[in-house]
């Protein structure tokens, strides 16, 4: 029986130690190659005319000026006259020249003309009566109403006063009443005055309310009671290597792509389909990717506008990378989420109500409905989220999605309650751990680290710095969930007849350390060092892993490579057993030999034992999941504190950080280097949103104002402050298995940032990011 | 340098690509013939380069390359789409963020905020300037050895930043590495790790 388990503490060479990355050298030196620095003889430049407005239909588009330019190999209209489009920046015409500057020139010689249309682009809370159309209904807006159980008095009040802009059957009418509609609205559609027209849509979508226990008389009866207004803004994914693709055509129907991707096993299909080839004639390469945050999932329209024009260019390789505009114009971003929240305790600090309504916006789509109240299930609830479309380039997963905007909503709320009852905020969240069902025990053993490294107790004061002078310092904390099972992932293990060993993945590094996990869990499996192994990602001629999102790599492909070098390992035994006379399983993969646990002096060096397997090089085949290879590595559900210690002018609204801190737990960790890395840069790039970020759109034109990178600012190194992190690792955490750790600590900096805010100037600044105007704004509303 | 049909010159120029290696062969007198033309503005003599591409020459990491470019191609994508030299990267495209950063004659630029015709003169050293063979320089092991790099698009500027600052800085403060490096910007959050490199080593046997 293989022991596919992950080792003791004890027998772990080099699990869980601090390893340097195995790619880092490659990239501190320059040499690591990415998409956008493939660079072959003949690559022809794609640049793309972009729509300049946020709501426009194409009337008439002209390319013949373009195509007559010197250096102008091909021209693709992506979206042709009669579209109706949604956003700004969104693609019409693709162009590829010799060079940048003829593919720019032929953009500029391209004559689009538009009908205007009118936009909308505001993701301010919502009208009160929203839900509630001003024109007639059309069948959507009934079926809408009726979804959101909006109260019958008040669709009948509507159908009354707007009339319908559908004629609805007996048949229709029927299927109603069977689904649920009232006998009173069916007779009221019925009755209604046919009106012409119905094209005032809404751009407000609202979820049905959710109720959980009786939050009325749970808020009537409870002890104290707040109520706050708390949000995130739109922010955007601002990969540092934009978005693309380059394609060549290197046959009839054959492809070879380089892409600027999360997914290299899953990128063929979404190309192959539009194109109408096969899958498996496209092969995707990609070794190094400059970031990508859960936006880099699929080819995209610009990716497939570079298959168009190399078609039309003879098949001679077309790459276009987005220029950093349009990056942060239509390449993804991170919906809004603001809440009206209120939270109520029992005299003795336990949760015992909570309501909320929520809205945000995720682009034309409208945006994901946050997770409320986060982490803690309160036993009375009333919930409701109202999605905002908005003419703007779509919402794409961002790191834990919805996650950041609930934590924002709820540890806001908490602290503020927390602030009214005068309570220390820690003791509080320790007083309702129950709540938090299975990871209690996580953060129970989190928060006294967390504090203790933030010398919580010494530097906590109630809410508002009494101390003279404009700079405020104040403290807050949040906590954070997140899944983070391993995805599937296969892999070929290959040990060769000279003791060298490679392996194949379809995999790839974010610059997560992927590369370097897999090699760890190999090395460390085969006992042998990690320079023996050899590593072969980034392609899609490789066995198939999934995408990186979610958190679900490390968990996958360290299950599946371990897999494949136990089965490895085993088979090497069996060669080997007859020459140390003794049984495989008495043999051990330790320090580069092959020995005889119970007499180490019978052993043979690594490469005398792959010699026994003959000429020929030996494969096997690792999996995730594999049922028939138990246990499961990997595992979900992580729980992390973080604590945030700020420093805030009065005078000038400036928020500076002091310190922050995390603990965070991953189950068993491979790397603990890297996994400390992924936990710090989860910090700083909190501390940019927290206080930095936001994509802002002009209401007049619905054109982004800032998609760039000096007003659409990141933080620096001069803003971060002192950062501690610790990972929970030993008993209790190894044991559950490998468990992704991308998005949880992303999580809390920007709650745990508001509330250091709000405890240092005694108001609470309701939305991210905590800019100066915002500061002072509140700091003028807490004082009229 | 790139040799296939798609970046020959611009006919419309006068210079073929064999006549502009023909003539750039002969020698120092030739920049006279092929120099910019002058114009008198605003009581200055101002270089007037164009219409269309132009010989150009860039003393990079210690070699003379040419090319034929038009006077807007920046030096930044004059090394990477014409002299392959890729580890200086684009990302804002217009001198916010560092990641373009190389040394031209000493100091640190944007590169993508300088033009390849304003370029000539100057000693050009990028980061593939820094090291010779596979050995890394110390400030980039210190890189490596402090985790000072995730996706790593933002490094090879960053070391470029931070090897210049560190021969100017030896012994930095806190205070010194918040503003000697707050040029270049990082999305995935490698400060921290940068600021150990900082403050941990010395860049002695580093080229500049």
């Amino acid at each position: 029986m293989s022991e596919y388990q992950w080792p003791d503490p004890a027998t772990r060479p080099l699990l869980g130690k601090r390893i340097s990355r195995v790619d880092g050298p490659a990239k501190v030196s320059g040499r690591a190659k990415y998409t956008y620095d493939y660079n072959p003889n003949g690559l022809l430049a794609g640049k793309i005319l972009r729509c300049p407005y946020a709501h426009a239909r194409i009337t008439s588009i002209d390319t013949s000026a373009a195509e007559k330019m010197p250096g102008v190999k091909a021209v693709h209209v992506i979206q042709g006259p009669g579209t109706e489009l949604f956003w700004a920046g969104d693609e019409v015409v693709g162009v590829a020249a010799i060079d940048e500057q003829a593919a720019e020139d032929a953009i500029r010689a391209i004559k689009v003309q538009y009908e205007v249309l009118p936009h909308f682009v505001s993701d301010a809370e919502p009208p009160k009566n929203v839900g509630i159309n001003t024109g007639p209904l059309s069948q959507d807006d009934f079926e809408e109403l009726e979804d959101n159980q909006v109260p019958d008095e008040q669709v009948i009040a509507t159908i009354n006063k707007n009339g319908i802009s559908f004629h609805p059957s007996e048949k229709y009418l029927k299927a109603s009443q069977e689904s649920g509609v009232s006998a009173k609205v069916i007779q009221a559609l019925r009755a209604a005055k046919y009106v012409e027209g119905g094209a005032t849509r809404s751009p407000y979508k609202k979820t049905a309310v959710q109720k959980q226990g009786e939050p009325d008389k749970a808020f009537a009866s409870a002890a104290s009671v707040s109520e706050g207004l708390y949000g995130a803004s739109c922010i955007t994914h601002c990969c540092l290597e934009t978005h693309g693709m380059a394609s060549e055509w290197t046959g009839e129907k054959e492809m070879v792509v380089h892409v600027s991707t999360q997914n290299v096993s899953g990128m063929a299909p979404q190309i192959a389909e539009p194109l109408g080839i096969p899958a498996g004639n496209i092969q995707v390469l990609e070794q190094y990717v400059g970031g990508g945050f859960g936006s880099k999932w699929g080819p995209d329209r610009w990716g497939m506008t570079t298959a168009h024009l190399s078609k039309a260019a003879g098949g001679k390789p077309v790459k276009i990378m987005l220029e950093r505009a349009a990056e942060q114009q239509v390449a993804g971003m991170r919906p809004s989420g603001y809440g009206r929240a209120k939270i109520a305790a029992d005299k003795d600090g336990k949760f015992v109500a909570w309501e909320s309504t929520s809205w945000g916006t995720g682009g034309m789509g409208g945006g994901g409905t946050p997770p409320l109240p986060y982490i803690f299930d309160i036993p009375n609830q009333r919930k409701q989220n109202i999605a905002i479309a908005t003419n703007q380039g779509s919402a794409r997963a961002w790191r834990a999605p919805t996650h950041p905007q609930a934590a924002v909503i709820t540890m806001g709320a908490i602290e503020d309650l927390a602030a009214k009852m005068n309570m220390d905020p820690v003791e509080l969240i320790t007083r309702n751990l129950e709540l938090t069902g299975k990871r209690a025990g996580t953060y129970r053993d989190e928060l006294p680290i967390a504090a203790e490294l933030m010398e919580w107790k010494k530097k906590w004061h109630p809410r508002g710095d009494q101390t003279p002078g404009p700079v405020k310092r104040g403290l807050g904390l949040s906590m954070h969930t997140w899944g983070g099972r391993g995805h599937n992932s296969d892999c070929d293990l290959t040990v060769h007849p000279d003791g060298s060993v490679e392996i194949k993945m379809g995999t790839q590094d974010l610059g997560t350390g992927c590369r370097t996990v897999i090699i760890i869990v190999a090395a460390d499996t085969l006992g042998i060092p990690m320079e023996n192994i050899k590593l072969f990602i980034g392609d899609s001629r490789y066995p198939v892993s999934g995408g990186s999102g979610g958190s679900t790599t490390t968990g996958g492909v360290s299950a599946s490579t371990r897999r494949a070098a136990v089965d490895a390992r085993e088979r090497l035994f069996a060669k080997v057993a007859p020459v140390l006379k003794a049984k495989p399983e008495e043999l051990e993969a330790v320090d580069a030999t092959v020995r005889v646990k119970s007499d180490p002096s019978r052993s043979l060096s690594w490469k005398e034992a792959c010699s026994k397997l003959g000429a020929m090089p030996m494969t096997v085949h690792g999996k995730n999941p594999d049922k028939s290879k138990t246990p499961d590595l990997t595992n979900s559900g992580v729980g992390g504190v973080q604590m945030a210690d700020v420093s805030v002018d009065i005078e000038t609204g400036i928020v500076r950080m002091n310190k922050m801190v995390a603990v965070q737990d991953c189950g068993l960790i491979i790397d603990l280097k890297t996994a400390e890395s992924q936990v710090l840069g989860a910090l700083i790039m909190g501390i940019s949103y927290a206080l930095y970020e936001e994509k802002i759109l002009d209401p007049v034109t619905g054109r982004m104002l800032n998609p760039n990178m000096e007003f659409y600012r990141l933080a620096g190194i001069s803003d971060i402050g002192e950062m501690k992190v610790h990972m929970m690792t030993g008993k209790d955490y190894d044991e559950r298995g490998v468990i992704g750790l991308a998005e949880p600590p992303v999580i809390s900096p920007g709650a745990a940032i508001s509330n250091a805010v709000a405890n240092a100037i005694g108001v609470r600044v309701p939305f991210l990011p905590l800019t100066p105007d915002r500061v002072l704004a509140a700091l003028q509303g807490g004082r009229s | 340098m790139k040799d296939d049909d798609t970046r020959r010159p611009d006919p419309s120029s006068g210079v073929t690509r064999r006549d502009f290696m023909k003539i750039s062969g002969i020698g120092v007198a030739v920049p006279l013939v092929l120099g910019p033309k002058m114009v008198e503005a605003a009581g200055e003599e101002v270089a007037v380069h164009g219409p269309g591409k132009v010989p150009i020459t860039l003393n990079v990491n210690g070699k003379n390359l040419m090319a034929q470019l038009e006077p807007r191609v920046t030096l930044l994508d004059a090394l990477r789409d014409n002299f392959n030299l890729t580890g200086a990267k684009r990302v804002c495209d217009r001198g916010a963020c560092g990641a373009c950063t190389v040394l031209m004659d000493g100091k640190t630029v944007y590169a993508c905020a300088v033009l390849a015709v304003d370029a000539q003169s100057a000693k050009i050293t990028t980061i593939e300037g820094l090291t010779q063979g596979d050995a890394l320089t110390p400030v980039m092991q210190a890189f490596v050895d402090h985790d000072a790099q995730q996706c790593g698009f933002c490094t090879p500027g960053f070391l470029v930043a931070t090897t210049h600052f560190l021969e100017s800085h030896p012994n930095p403060t806190k205070e010194d590495i918040r503003r000697g490096l707050s040029g270049n910007y990082c999305r995935c959050g490698t400060y921290n790790g940068i600021r150990a490199v900082a403050l941990a080593t010395k860049p002695q046997g580093s080229a500049s």
